[in-house]
C-alpha cells in the first residue's frame, strides 16, 4: 500500500496572550492508503491537534503535512477549503450537524459544492443513509435522532464525496456503550468493504481496538508502535 | 435543498426574535416614510412654484400691504404678461378648526397667472360676472361637501363681519401637487365693504402676481419693479414664485431638518438592532460555521448565507413597511385638517428612499457577524462555547 499521508517534523505551538505552547515538535508520521489508525492519548497531549493538520483545518508552525500528494501545508485558505471538500469527511464528537436541517439536507450538504445535478445528489445521499443504516429517517431532524443515530448521519456525511481519508475525533464520546459498538462497527465497515483510510483520535481501549494500527502521543510525540 | 432555503431556516430558527425585528423594521421604514413625506411635500411646495411667475410684496413684510394703484404701474414694465393680485382674508368657516386658504382676488386675472387652476370656462365666466361668487379648490369642495350654487358663510377676523359667497365654480389641480384647497373670491366685493366700513383699509393689496413672458428675464424684471416704488411709502420686493415660497419653507426649516435628521436617526437606531440580532445569530452558530468551513464552503459561501440572512429580515421589513406606508399616509392625510397640508402624498422618491434604507440596513447589519465568521478559525470556532 502506497502512503497517503506523510507528516515530516511537524511541529505545532499555539500563543495564549504572549505565552508560546507548544503542542506538537519534530513529529513525523506515516499512513498508508486504506489503512485503519487509532490515535490514542491523555488529554492535551496532540491528538487532535495532529488531526486538525492532517485533515487540512489547521497549519502547522514548522514542517510538512503532504496528504494524497499534495502538501496541504503549502495551501492558502481557499485551496485549502476545496481540497478538503475533495478530499476529506469529517467525524466529531459532538456529531456537528446542523439542527435546522434533516438528515437528507445534512447529508447533501457536502455535494452542494459539487457539480452533481439535483436527482444525482438524492441519489449519493440516499445510497449513504442505506449504508448506514437510515434509510427511513431521512427527514428526520437531528433532534428526532438518538446520539448514535446523529453521529451515523454525520458518518454518513463524511463519505458521501467519496473522500480518500475519514478523519473521526472522538467518534464514540458521547455515545452509549452499544450505540459506541454500532459506530465502530461502521468505521470498521467503511474501511474494509470501502476501502477508506480511517484516522480516529480516541481515549477509549476498545474503540481503539477496532482500527488495525494504535498510535500513542505523548506531549507532543509519538512513543512506541 | 437551496442555499435560500438555508437562509430562511436560518431567519426562522428564533421566530419570536426574527419577528420582533421584522416589525421593528416595518415601524422604523413606516415612521421614515411618513417623516420623509412631510419633508418631501414641504419641499414640493417650492418645487411647484412656476418658473414665469414673480411675486410683489411690501419690501418691510408681507405682512403689510401695497395700493392698489401697483398694479397699473407693474402691468407697464416690459416683459410683463399679466398682472393679478391677491390678499389673505382669514376668516372662520363654521368652525375654528376648518382651516383652509381663504383669498380676496382679482376675478378678472387669477385665473390667468394660475394656469394649474383648472375651471370650466362657463363657471368662470359666472364667477367673474357676479360680484359675491367664489370659487373653491376641489378638495375642499369634497371634504365639506359643497356644490356649484351653495352659499358658503364666512365669519370674518381680519375683515370683521359676516361674509356670504354663492360657490359658482370648482376647480381642479392640473398637477398632482397643486394646491386644490384654496377659496379664492373677488377682492372688488372685499374691498368695497371696507371703503364704507373701514375707508383706511380700502385699496389694500396683499401682493401682486406677475406673469413674466420670460424666466431668464425674471431677475431684470423684479429689479425694474422694485425700481418703480423706490423711495415710496411703500416700497416693493419682487422675487420669483419659488424664492417667495423658499422664504416661507425657510420660517419651518429647523423644523424640517430636525424632521428630516430624524428619519435618519430611526434608520440609524434600526440598523443596530437588526445588527445586534445578526450578531447574536451568528455568535450562536459558530461552531456551525466552522463545520461549513470543514465541509469546504468558502468565504463567498458564508458571506452569502449570513448576508442573505440579513437582507431576507431587512427587505421583508422594510417591505411590509412601504406597503403600510401607503394607507397609513392616506389615513395621515384624512386626519389632519385640510389646508394644513395643501396635498400630501408619498412620492416615489420616498418609496425609493425607504427600499434603499431597507437594502442598506440588511448590508451594513451583516458587515460585523461576517468579519467575525471569516476571521475565526476552524479550531477556534469548535471551541467556541456560546
Amino acid at each position: 500500500m502506497s502512503e497517503l499521508i506523510q507528516v515530516q517534523n511537524v511541529s505545532k505551538s499555539y500563543w495564549r496572550d504572549s505565552f508560546e505552547i507548544p503542542v506538537l515538535s519534530n513529529l513525523s508520521l506515516n499512513v498508508k492508503q486504506g489503512e485503519f489508525m487509532a490515535l490514542m492519548g491523555p488529554s492535551g497531549s496532540g491528538k487532535t491537534t495532529l488531526l486538525n493538520l492532517i485533515a487540512g483545518i489547521d497549519k502547522p508552525s514548522s514542517g510538512r503535512v503532504v496528504v494524497a500528494d499534495t502538501e496541504i501545508s503549502n495551501l492558502g485558505e481557499s485551496a485549502l477549503a476545496k481540497w478538503r471538500a475533495n478530499n476529506v469527511g469529517f467525524v466529531f464528537q459532538f456529531y456537528n450537524l446542523i439542527p435546522v436541517l434533516t438528515a437528507f439536507e445534512n447529508v447533501e450538504l457536502p455535494l452542494l459544492l459539487t457539480k452533481l445535478s439535483k436527482a444525482e445528489r438524492k441519489k449519493h445521499v440516499e445510497t449513504v443513509l442505506g449504508i448506514v443504516g437510515l434509510g427511513s429517517h431521512i427527514q428526520h431532524y437531528p433532534k428526532q435522532l438518538s446520539g448514535g443515530q446523529e453521529q451515523r448521519v454525520a458518518i454518513a456525511r463524511a463519505v458521501v464525496t467519496d473522500p480518500v481519508l475519514l478523519v473521526a475525533d472522538e467518534p464514540t464520546g458521547d455515545l452509549d456503550k452499544n450505540s459506541a459498538a454500532e459506530i465502530l462497527t461502521l468505521l470498521e465497515r467503511l474501511n474494509k468493504e470501502f476501502n477508506k483510510t480511517i484516522l480516529m483520535v480516541t481515549h477509549d481501549p476498545h474503540a481503539a481496538e477496532r482500527a488495525r494500527i494504535v498510535r500513542h502521543l505523548e506531549k507532543g510525540d509519538l512513543v512506541g508502535v | 435543498m437551496k442555499v435560500l432555503k438555508l437562509i430562511l431556516k436560518n431567519a426562522l430558527r428564533h421566530k419570536l426574535r426574527t419577528v420582533l425585528t421584522i416589525v421593528g423594521i416595518t415601524i422604523a421604514v413606516i415612521a421614515f416614510g411618513l417623516l420623509r413625506t412631510v419633508v418631501t411635500v414641504w419641499d414640493s411646495s417650492v418645487d411647484a412654484a412656476s418658473a414665469n411667475r414673480l411675486i410683489t410684496r411690501q419690501a418691510v413684510s408681507f405682512i403689510f400691504p401695497l395700493p392698489y394703484s401697483y398694479k397699473e404701474k407693474i402691468k407697464s414694465v416690459s416683459g410683463v404678461q399679466t398682472v393679478s393680485f391677491a390678499n389673505w382674508f382669514g376668516g372662520v368657516y363654521k368652525d375654528k378648526n376648518n382651516f383652509f386658504a381663504r383669498m380676496a382676488v382679482d376675478a378678472e386675472t387669477i385665473f390667468d397667472v394660475m394656469p394649474e387652476f383648472l375651471i370650466a370656462p362657463e363657471e368662470l365666466a359666472t364667477f367673474k360676472k357676479e360680484r359675491n361668487a367664489c370659487v373653491l379648490g376641489a378638495d375642499i369642495a369634497k371634504q365639506y361637501n359643497i356644490k356649484i350654487g351653495d352659499v358658503m358663510t364666512l365669519e370674518g377676523d381680519i375683515y370683521p363681519g359676516r361674509w356670504d359667497f354663492v360657490v359658482r365654480g370648482i376647480y381642479h389641480p392640473q398637477n398632482k401637487n397643486t394646491d386644490d384647497s384654496q377659496m379664492l373670491f373677488h377682492w372688488q366685493y372685499v374691498d368695497e365693504r371696507m371703503k364704507i366700513e373701514t375707508p383706511v383699509r380700502a385699496g389694500d393689496v396683499g401682493w401682486y402676481i406677475v406673469a413674466i413672458e420670460d424666466p431668464n428675464k425674471a431677475a431684470v424684471i423684479s429689479d425694474q419693479i422694485d425700481a418703480l416704488f423706490n423711495n415710496s411709502s411703500a416700497e416693493t420686493k419682487t422675487e420669483t414664485e419659488k424664492a417667495f415660497a423658499q422664504g416661507f419653507v425657510a420660517a419651518s426649516s429647523a423644523i424640517i431638518t430636525a424632521m428630516n435628521l430624524m428619519s435618519f436617526f430611526i434608520i440609524g437606531i434600526i440598523m443596530l438592532v437588526l445588527a445586534n440580532t445578526m450578531i447574536m445569530a451568528a455568535r450562536e452558530r459558530t461552531r456551525e460555521y466552522a463545520v461549513f468551513k470543514t465541509l469546504g464552503f468558502s468565504t463567498f459561501h458564508l458571506t452569502g448565507l449570513i448576508l442573505g440572512e440579513s437582507m431576507l429580515i431587512s427587505i421583508l421589513g422594510g417591505g411590509i413597511g412601504i406597503a403600510f406606508t401607503y394607507p397609513i399616509v392616506a389615513g395621515f392625510e384624512q386626519a389632519i385638517p385640510k389646508g394644513f397640508f395643501p396635498f400630501f402624498f408619498i412620492e416615489p422618491v420616498t418609496t425609493i428612499m425607504a427600499l434603499g434604507a431597507a437594502i442598506l440596513i440588511g448590508i451594513i447589519a451583516a458587515v460585523f457577524p461576517i468579519q467575525r465568521t471569516l476571521k475565526t478559525k476552524i479550531v477556534e470556532g469548535f471551541r467556541f462555547v456560546g
